[in-house]
């Protein structure tokens, strides 16, 4: 039996609400205005009004990241369209699952260069999953359940669909429910082959050296494979590093967990992937920001890679033992297969593993001089961190040198709770970001700690904040510089600090006020802790200006295009040589 | 690390994927985007029923990278299956040429006669020109083409290469 009559519009809602949606974050313009139309008839969706469209993706990220679900976004054509990119691109290299609606000019005038007009799906293809234009309202329940469907299968990301007007305005009878909807083709694989579980067993047994390398799969594939993997790596006594994008899965407390890897990872994480014998990804693509030099990277080890995306595999990396599937079912696996194997690591080898590793973690990697007149911004976060340990934080980032500190001094020890832009490394990612997680968790305590080059980039979502009210702090570490532009001009290009200097930057007291936050500042050591309570105490929207000392650095630090071994601990680390030529061209 | 095997190889891939717009783009733009090469591409709608169209493209690039391109393509929503015809047993492959040739005399009828070498077909004539059609292996069009050249060619066009494995299997 046919459905009742509903339009384009209708039909785009009724769908959103049966996929579970309850908040869409958007903008309106005039391709749309028929399911503004429609969304000002109901009470089930709420819509979140941003204040730029690049910020409605990056709040539908935060949104994604914080809860598990799919995040909605819903913005106009043309312009709408295209400020949305660098949030779909972002969704896209961090594999957060969006479905982004675009409006579209009426089907008749596409092609024609209409007002607000741009070629959406063909500007879309390469930064999302999928895409899709729909030509009738009788497609459309389908296309939107596919979306969510592709969304959030397999390797999460980012669906466009675009929607013409006269699409959302024309009227059919066919909708179909969430149930009815089969995707022709797109079927990821979950389960893995015993085979490769087996050879996994076989070959982690024989570990003298094993090491756990997570990444943000594990975070992606649900609660339980943050659960599995530490019951996978204390079971074995195994060490665990993480990316930046993984953070939370294994708790930061746990002896076994040696820090985040990388460029601006620990001495112990990087010498101990150098060293291993067998490592076991779990979750993380090998990105560069992680391997450094790549004939260097990690030389003498049998390398397992576990990945729901088979393109993952030999990518950058050639491994010996791909391992296809979802993290939460591999791990299981992997785990009862262990058990049942009997196989036992050797316990003499893997206690002289134990005793680099605390050699290596003896070096006290993080350290860095404390002040007593200026904030160092290491010190800044790491009281943040004591002052908000207990009370369950999100924490969102800007890109640079904070955000680098953030992952260094914020111990995580829950996932789903560090928000942070990671392959595209967008600055202005972490406000709306921030409100995104804010409206997921009304109650909970949400901060941006922001830089203050980084805040600027999408500061108008103050104004988000505070037309819904929502709480979040941004903890502004200030040292007028881009901070990260300005480490490398030092390191890099001979301290010719070009362009990395923001002259004229706003007081960011008034300009809190203005917007109808709490601003608060600190500028010596003694009055951080004070202020930081404050800020957590009110129950306002607060923009905190923490100035810091602006020479400060980010160590530990593996020059680009060096090794592992090759890291800088410290201002007082000469580099043993000057950076490579081919290291000179690497980002 | 094992090292990697730098020799670059030349492949020849079938790709299913549904017939829906966009597609095309969908994958020359993955070739474009990642920096891979085509050589020929061919594409064309193959079921209509189940609207699928099937792409047969020819690429070349280190086994890593074929490894790469077999999974990227596979990874594209609209994609049903990728085979590597090169690698995974025989194949056939096959092109179609379209060839006019602009002549008189002698050259006329010597065109004619490399044309019955070849078994070209002709597919249209006057007094002053042939456009044959000529089916088979890239490099024996090549070699036609080579031929025409001095007998007053003006016009080539080519298909680029469609592939089938052989044997009773399908895709």
């Amino acid at each position: 039996m046919a459905s009742p009559q509903m339009t384009g519009s209708e039909i785009v809602l009724k769908a959103l609400c049966d996929q579970g949606v309850d908040v869409i974050f958007g903008y309106p313009g005039g391709a749309v205005l028929p399911i503004y139309d429609a969304l000002h008839e109901q009470n089930a969706l709420r819509h979140i009004l941003v204040r730029h469209e690049q910020a409605a993706v990056h709040a539908a990220e935060g949104y994604a990241r914080s809860t598990g679900k799919v995040g909605v976004v819903l913005v106009t054509s043309g312009p709408g369209a295209t400020n949305a990119v660098t949030g779909l691109t972002d969704a896209l290299m961090d594999s957060v699952p969006v479905v982004c609606l675009t409006g579209q000019v009426p089907t008749h005038l596409i092609g024609n260069d209409a007002f607000q007009e741009a070629d959406t799906t063909g500007i879309t293809r390469p930064c999302t999953k999928h895409n899709y234009l729909v030509k009738s309202a009788d497609g459309l329940a389908r296309v939107i359940h596919e979306a969510f469907y592709v969304a959030r299968s397999g390797r999460p990301g980012p669906v466009v669909v675009d929607l013409p007007k006269d699409v959302l305005q024309a009227k059919s009878d066919s909708y179909v429910g969430p149930e009815d909807i089969k995707h022709q083709s797109y079927r990821p694989q979950v389960k893995a082959d015993s085979h490769a579980i087996a050879a996994a067993v076989q070959m982690i047994a024989k570990a003298k050296r094993p090491l756990i390398y997570s990444g943000g799969g594990v975070i992606n594939s649900g609660d339980k494979a943050s659960v599995l993997l530490s019951r996978f790596a204390r079971a074995l006594g195994v060490p665990v590093t993480s990316t930046l994008m993984g953070l939370g899965a294994m708790p930061a407390s746990d002896p076994l967990f040696l820090g985040m890897l990388g460029m601006h990872g620990t001495y112990e994480a990087n010498l101990a992937m150098y060293n291993c014998d067998v490592m076991i990804n779990v979750g993380a693509r090998f990105d560069d920001r992680v391997t450094g030099r790549l004939d260097e990277f990690s030389p003498r080890s049998q390398k397992i890679h576990i990945d729901i995306d088979p393109s993952s595999i030999n990518k950058n990396v050639v491994v010996d033992l791909p391992i296809i599937g979802d993290v939460t079912s591999v791990l299981d696996d992997l785990v009862k297969a262990w058990k049942r194997s009997g196989a036992k690591l050797n316990q003499k080898a893997l206690k002289a593993w134990w005793a680099e590793i605390e050699e290596w973690r003896g070096r006290d990697c993080l350290k860095f001089a404390n002040s007593k007149s200026i904030i160092k911004p290491q010190y800044a976060i790491q009281r943040l961190y004591e002052l908000t340990k207990d009370r369950d934080a999100y924490i969102t980032t800007e890109v640079g040198q904070h955000q680098m500190w953030a992952a260094q001094f914020y111990k995580f020890e829950k996932p789903r709770h560090w928000m942070t832009s990671g392959g595209l490394g967008t600055m202005g990612y972490g406000l709306p970001a921030a409100a995104g997680v804010q409206v997921a968790h009304p109650e909970a305590l949400v901060i941006d700690i922001a830089g203050e080059a980084s805040i600027l980039m999408n500061i108008q979502e103050l104004s988000t904040v505070a037309q819904y009210g929502l709480p979040v702090k941004v903890f502004i570490i200030n040292n007028q510089w881009m901070g990260m532009v300005r480490q490398w001009q030092e390191l890099l290009h001979g301290g010719r600090y070009s362009q990395s200097y923001t002259a004229s930057l706003p007081d960011f007291v008034k300009l809190a006020d203005a917007f109808g936050a709490l601003g608060l500042r600190a500028s010596k050591p003694g009055e951080l802790d004070d202020k930081i309570m404050e800020m957590i105490e009110s129950p306002r929207a607060v923009v905190f200006d923490c100035v810091v000392d602006q020479t400060e650095n980010c160590f530990p630090m593996i020059p680009s295009g060096a090794a592992h071994y090759e890291m800088l601990l410290g201002p007082e680390d000469k580099a043993a040589k000057p950076v490579s030529e081919e290291g000179m061209v690497l980002v | 690390m094992v090292p990697k095997d730098q020799t670059i190889e030349r492949r020849t891939m079938a790709v299913l994927v549904d017939n829906e717009p966009g597609v095309l783009a969908r994958v020359i733009g993955l070739f474009s985007g990642r920096g891979y090469n085509i050589e020929s591409l061919t594409v064309s709608e193959v079921d209509p029923d189940r609207r699928l169209s099937r792409i047969t493209v020819i690429t070349s690039g280190t086994p890593q990278i074929i490894e790469q391109i077999k999974a990227q393509l596979e990874r594209l929503v609209p994609v049903h299956r990728v085979s590597d015809l090169t690698r995974e047993g025989p194949s056939v492959e096959r092109e179609l040429v379209l060839v006019k040739v602009n002549g008189r005399g002698n050259k006329r009828v010597e065109s004619l006669r490399i044309a019955d070498i070849f078994r070209a077909r002709v597919v249209d004539s006057s007094h002053q020109h042939f456009v044959f059609e000529m089916t088979g292996s890239s490099e024996k069009l090549d070699v036609f083409i080579d031929m025409m050249r001095p007998l007053g060619l003006v016009d080539v066009s080519r298909t680029g290469v469609v592939a089938i494995a052989r044997g009773p299997k399908g895709l």
